[in-house]
Order: structure tokens, then C-alpha cells, then sequence
């Protein structure tokens, strides 16, 4: 009997304890905001903490960080199942354009976001890029990627080569190559494909996407493709691509070393190129507008909230985009620590623009960018993008390396596609 | 110390106590997955906008994976490359095994070891290194054969320039084939060691007495003695080559090489779910290639089943 007091006493005492200790964490937890990120996006929403305590030091940023693509495929499994959905997702601009198709992904033009009222204060491209086919935006863009041409001011001096012969035309591009080739031995570009992505993406018309139109119709054998596809061969036949893919050790090697004397490429790769890729060629770099008055858009990134999210942070998620993407500050840190070339218009009268760059010899290369910006135009993006650029990529290949005639070629590939065209 | 009665397990219900995480662990990883493709396999799903998405096809996605041209090339390449690095697997590791079994008394663990090594080592780490073993400019295998290059005799063998082993359509599946061949030769090797051990030495002692020497040993006793050990080894390359995955999906960054000659069906499963978006028609492939493996391991059981009534 008395021991069956002790334990009943006992017993007593421990319930307010066990109770404090499951009940009090969860009182005393501060909320928190969960943004899932890649490298370099995470840096940039961890360096963006401190204006976000400005507005709410009461929620706790927590940054979920993954390696590029293991960072979609886990957006991916997430929006398909419902789980583990953070609050904020970063999504670069091709997986906006995938999700658009979806209906996972909140649409932030309706009620209570009302992004409407924001859109003529971010690049009009971009804006464009995260609005999809029924109207809905679903995602704002922070960073833009406008298309420039990189080039080695000294292997073109050497080769006598002018910037002006260099951008006048495509084929005046390649002729220019033809003699760089001829004096220094560099290669022109790094990969004959790199002249097939950009010339698909000029003189898109409106209502077309870039490989299928506004009726799932294919066209990549129009005039668009056959042009792509000519003036790469042209290239590999002038032997003057390396015949390396972007981010392999050839190809930084050959940045390194000015056997690549030309990149086709976004704004951003000249930071990457100072900081990581050819540091050691500061100076000696220079940008130009893409050959015969080309524009296109080389990647972004975009904020996303998916459907699914938790709905109590709904307000404070959109909260959070609104500084990312509206803050003239941080945006402009991100452009300065992060190469993130803002797709806040606000921004484009800072006098960072007109800085110089040492790394590209003193050019003042932001401002030629940032007229660029304003002469992108939107692709329509279809669900098949992905498959049709695999498609194209291997029959150019084929043309390429194994002499496969162009139209046959062309052919192949829109028979491919119009069996997917629907699905 | 002894647990009171009361919060002892009952002989009734301990057996299923016990064996419980095993049951909840293959119904999570094992039956769900495999019911939830299956399930898939018959709807359209547009898998970012949720499971509420889907919708009911029927056979739609079967047709579609029959009538697609890349389907049947991924066959291709996985049959090729199932042949080219499964064949040889045994028609080395057998004699391998038997010299190691004869000729090794002390190093024998030591060989065994340095053989089965491959096997246990991570993918990754693999094809990293033979990822710059096969580079075109400074890998070790090119460096090599232009050194056999400059031998006169076998000059004419070796190709003058370098070969792109990761990006000519026609070198890729050699170079994975090579890859796995090595990786797995040594598991062979293990397999018909431990075989090999279980024939009885007399056997061997008798036809020695009888004159027969040992090629004739070979030929008459460890061969046919290892029959039913080459039908278990020859199952498991058969089930293992048609789901090669991890070491082309490396050594082609994932999408299977140019003119996706290192494509194998596996591979373009996944590209078809996670590249692709399209999970029913990848669903419906993966059930297609499951029938498939079924087929020849039946077929093999079918080759190596015993004989007329003296077998």
C-alpha cells in the first residue's frame, strides 16, 4: 500500500514535467519562413536575413539548400505528393515554364497577392516567362540572364579581328572565326551546338514557343531550324568549334589557356569566369552584343509558392518574394556579391551600371546589358520542351559528326516530337 | 534482470513482434512502390500539379511505349551492352576461378580479395576514375594505346588519333562495357570458387590415375560440376544486366551519351519520369521491362535445367 503511494505520488509529480516538456518547445518556437534554394540563390536569401528581420524579426528564415538539380527533382517530389513543401521555392527559369503546366504552383496574380500591380517594375521578359498560356503568374523572377558575346580582346587582336566584324553577322562570325583560326589556332566557339541554341532562339514569332507553337503544332523544321542548323555545320566543317560542352574541365581549360576565343552565353558567366573559371585572364576579355542584333535570355531564376504550402505562411511567403524581388537593395547586393543580374528594373538607374569591370578590361559592359534586357522577348514554353531539346541536340550530332543531311534531319526530329506534341 | 510477467511478450505474439520491422520496412519499400508504379502505369499525370492530377488511360501508356523508337533503342543498347559485358564476365571468371582454386594456396584470400575489390566499391568513386581513364585529351587508356601505337607490330591494330570514348556513339557502349565487366568479373570469380570447393577431391585424384590432364580436368569434371552454379551466375548477369543503370548514368552525366547510345532502358525509365514529366508512360516501361527479365530468366532456367534421365 505504501509503495503504491510512492508511485501514485510520483506519478504525480512527473506529469507536469513531461507535459512542460512536450508542450512548452512548441509555445516557445519562434515560426519560421523554410525557402528551398540552390547554390548561389541560398547565399543570396541568407545575405537578404538582415532586411527581413527589418520587417519581421519575430520569423526566422530557415534555407534549405541543395545541389542544382537534386534541388528540382526534390520540388518536383514534393509538389507531387504534398509533402515537405517549403514555404518559398527558387526555380530556375526552365522548371517555372515545366510547372506552369501543372497546377501546383500558386497563382500569384489573383487575390491576395495581386502581382499585377508589381509587373511593369520587373524586365518584361521575365515577367513574361513566369506567366503561363491561361494567364496565371506563377512565380516572380529576382535574377535574369541577358545574352552577350564574351571574346578575347588579345587572341582578336593578334588575328586582326575587330569587335565590329565579329557581331555584324552570323556569317561575318564565322568568317571572323575562320581567320582567328587560321593566326592564333584558337577555336571560335566552344561547341557548334552553342550556335544552334542561340539561332533557334531568334525571330521566335508571337504565339510560338521555341520548338512547338500555341497549338502543340512542331516546328522545327521552319526556316528558324534550318538556319541553326547550317550555320553550325558551317562551323564544325571550318573545324572552329573545341568540340567541349559548357562546365567540363576542356572547356574552363580552354578559357584558361585562349584556346576558346569567343562564349556566347548570359551576363553572369563573366563573374564566374573572374572568380572561378579563368581568373587568370582578367583583363584580357571584353563583351559585345550577340552577333547581327540577336536577343535572347540565357537562364534566371524565379520565387515560387506552391498550392500546397502551408496557408498560415502564405502572406508572410509572399511577403518574403516582395523583398527578394522588389527590394532595390537586395537586389543590387545580389548583383554585386553574386553576379544575379537583377530583373528589377528599379535598379537599372543605380550607377553600378556604370562602373567599370576589371575583368573585362575596364568595359562598362553592365549598361550594354541592361539595354538588352529591354529587347528580349518571352518563348511560350510547351510541357515537351525538355525532350524536344534532346531530340534536336541528337540529330545535330548526327549532321554534325556523321554527315546527316539537314532536312532528313530535321525530318526525324519533327516526327519524333508530333507523337509527343499531345501527351 | 528478469521483466515482470506482465510486460513480457506472449510466445503467441512475439514471432510477429519480431519479424515486424522487416514486414513494415518491406511493405514501405518493397510492395508500395511497386503497387503505386503499377497504379501509375495506367494513368496520365502531371505530377507538379499533385495526386488529385491523375487520370485514368487505360492501356494508353503500354501503346505509347511500344510504338516509341526510343523504347526499343534503349532495348537495344541494354541487350548489347548485357552481352558484351555479361558474356565475357563468365567466360573469364570460370578459368580464373579454377587457376585461382589450383594454382594459389597462401595468396589465395589475397587474389580472391583484389578480384572481388570492384564490386564493393561505390559507383560513383568508378566512374569518376574511369570517367578520366577514358578522357579524350589525358586519360590513361588512350595514353596507352598510343603507346601500343608505336610498337610496330601492333600499329596497325591501334588508331593513330585519340578516341572519344565518352562522346563517339560508337565508343560509348564499349566503354561502359568495359566498366562493368571489371566491376563484376570478381563477384564471378567468388561465386565459382565457392563452387568449385564443393567438387570432391577424389574425383579429380581419379582421373589423374586414369591420365587425364588438366584442360581434360577442366573440360569433364569442373565443368559440368559447375552447371548449376553458371545457371545462378548467368540469372543474376541476366537480371543485373537488362536494369544497368548506375554506371552508364554516370560515366554519360545522366542522359544516356550522344545519339543516346549509352542509353539503356533503365536510364530512360527515369529520364522519362524526372526529365521528362511523363511518370505513366515511364510506369508502364518499367512493367514492360520487368515481363522482359522475367522472360529470359525463365528461358535461362529453361537452358541449364537437367536433361534425359541420367542428368
Amino acid at each position: 500500500m505504501w509503495l503504491r503511494q510512492r508511485w501514485i505520488s510520483l506519478a504525480r509529480g512527473c506529469v507536469p514535467v513531461l507535459l512542460a516538456t512536450l508542450v512548452l518547445p512548441s509555445v516557445w518556437a519562434r515560426d519560421k519562413l523554410t525557402i528551398a534554394a540552390f547554390p548561389a540563390v541560398d547565399e543570396i536569401v541568407r545575405s537578404a536575413i538582415g532586411e527581413w528581420k527589418k520587417i519581421h524579426p519575430e520569423i526566422d528564415i530557415q534555407v534549405v539548400s541543395r545541389q542544382f538539380s537534386d534541388h528540382h527533382t526534390a520540388m518536383t517530389t514534393a509538389l507531387s505528393t504534398s509533402f515537405y513543401l517549403p514555404d518559398v521555392m527558387a526555380l530556375e527559369v526552365g522548371y517555372v515554364g515545366r510547372f506552369a503546366q501543372g497546377g501546383g504552383l500558386e497563382d500569384l496574380s489573383r487575390p491576395p497577392y495581386n502581382a499585377g500591380q508589381y509587373r511593369t517594375r520587373y524586365a518584361p521578359y521575365a515577367y513574361a516567362q513566369a506567366t503561363s498560356r491561361t494567364g496565371a503568374v506563377v512565380a516572380l523572377p529576382t535574377d535574369i540572364g541577358p545574352g552577350t558575346l564574351l571574346y578575347r580582346k588579345d587572341v582578336l587582336d593578334k588575328a586582326g579581328v575587330s569587335e565590329a566584324d565579329l557581331i555584324a553577322s552570323w556569317d561575318g562570325y564565322v568568317t571572323a572565326g575562320v581567320k582567328i583560326k587560321a593566326t592564333t589556332g584558337a577555336y571560335l566557339m566552344a561547341h557548334a551546338r552553342d550556335m544552334k541554341d542561340i539561332l533557334i532562339r531568334t525571330g521566335v514569332k508571337p504565339g510560338e514557343g521555341l520548338y512547338f507553337d500555341d497549338q502543340s503544332n512542331v516546328l522545327v523544321t521552319s526556316p528558324r531550324f534550318v538556319r541553326a542548323f547550317e550555320l553550325a555545320r558551317k562551323v564544325r566543317q571550318q573545324k572552329l568549334d573545341a568540340k567541349v560542352s559548357a562546365w567540363s574541365n576542356e572547356w574552363s581549360e580552354g578559357f584558361k589557356r585562349g584556346s576558346i576565343a569567343t562564349q556566347m552565353t548570359g551576363a553572369w558567366l563573366a563573374g564566374h569566369l573572374n572568380n572561378w573559371l579563368a581568373p587568370s585572364t582578367k583583363g584580357l576579355w571584353r563583351a559585345a552584343q550577340l552577333p547581327e542584333g540577336a536577343h535572347a535570355a540565357y537562364g534566371g531564376t524565379f520565387y515560387a509558392i506552391a498550392r500546397g504550402a502551408p496557408d498560415k505562411h502564405k502572406l508572410l511567403a509572399w511577403e518574403f518574394i516582395k523583398l527578394m524581388t522588389l527590394n532595390k537593395n537586395v537586389q543590387l547586393a545580389a548583383f554585386k556579391s553574386q553576379d544575379a543580374f537583377p530583373a528589377l528594373v528599379d535598379t537599372y538607374d543605380d550607377p553600378f551600371f556604370e562602373q567599370p569591370i576589371s575583368f573585362l578590361g575596364g568595359e562598362t559592359a553592365r549598361v550594354g546589358w541592361r539595354d538588352a534586357v529591354s529587347k528580349i522577348t518571352a518563348v511560350g514554353v510547351h510541357k515537351q520542351d525538355a525532350f524536344a531539346d534532346e531530340v534536336i541536340n541528337t540529330e545535330l550530332d548526327k549532321v554534325l559528326d556523321r554527315g546527316k543531311d539537314i532536312a532528313t534531319a530535321l525530318a526525324d526530329a519533327q516526327r519524333l516530337l508530333a507523337r509527343r506534341a499531345h501527351r | 534482470m528478469k521483466l515482470p510477467v506482465r510486460l513480457r511478450l506472449s510466445p503467441k505474439w512475439a514471432p510477429y513482434v519480431f519479424i515486424s520491422p522487416f514486414v513494415a520496412l518491406f511493405l514501405i519499400f518493397g510492395v508500395f512502390p511497386l503497387a503505386f508504379s503499377l497504379y501509375l502505369a495506367f494513368q496520365s499525370w502531371e505530377p507538379t500539379s499533385g495526386m488529385s492530377a491523375m487520370k485514368f488511360v487505360g492501356l494508353d501508356n503500354y501503346i505509347f511505349a511500344l510504338q516509341d523508337e526510343w523504347f526499343w533503342k534503349s532495348l537495344k543498347n541494354t541487350a548489347w551492352l548485357a552481352l558484351a559485358s555479361g558474356v565475357p564476365q563468365h567466360l573469364v571468371a570460370i578459368p580464373l576461378a579454377y587457376f585461382i582454386h589450383s594454382s594459389f594456396k597462401q595468396l589465395r584470400n589475397g587474389v580472391i580479395g583484389a578480384y572481388f575489390m570492384p564490386y564493393i566499391t561505390s559507383t560513383v568513386a568508378i566512374a569518376i576514375l574511369f570517367s578520366s581513364l577514358f578522357s579524350t585529351d589525358f586519360g590513361m587508356i588512350n595514353v596507352g594505346l598510343q603507346a601500343l601505337n608505336q610498337v610496330p607490330i601492333l600499329n596497325w591494330l591501334v588508331p593513330d588519333e585519340a578516341i572519344d570514348w565518352l562522346n563517339d556513339p560508337d565508343r560509348i557502349k564499349p566503354a561502359i562495357a568495359m566498366l562493368v565487366f571489371w566491376r563484376y568479373v570478381g563477384f564471378n570469380v567468388v561465386l565459382y570458387l565457392a563452387a568449385l570447393q564443393t567438387i570432391p577431391k577424389d574425383i579429380y585424384e581419379a582421373a589423374a590415375m586414369d591420365g587425364a590432364g588438366r584442360l581434360q580436368q577442366f573440360w569433364f569434371i569442373t565443368l559440368p560440376s559447375l552447371k548449376p552454379m553458371i545457371f545462378f551466375g548467368v540469372t543474376l548477369s541476366v537480371i543485373g544486366g537488362l536494369q544497368l543503370f548506375e554506371e552508364p548514368f554516370i560515366l554519360t552525366g545522366g542522359r544516356g551519351g550522344s545519339d543516346q547510345a549509352g542509353m539503356t532502358t533503365a536510364i530512360y525509365l527515369y529520364r522519362m519520369a524526372f526529365d521528362f514529366n511523363d511518370f505513366g508512360a515511364a510506369s508502364a516501361m518499367s512493367w514492360l521491362l520487368f515481363i522482359l527479365v522475367a522472360l529470359l530468366t525463365w528461358l535461362t532456367n529453361l537452358a541449364f535445367r537437367p536433361r534425359g534421365p541420367a542428368a
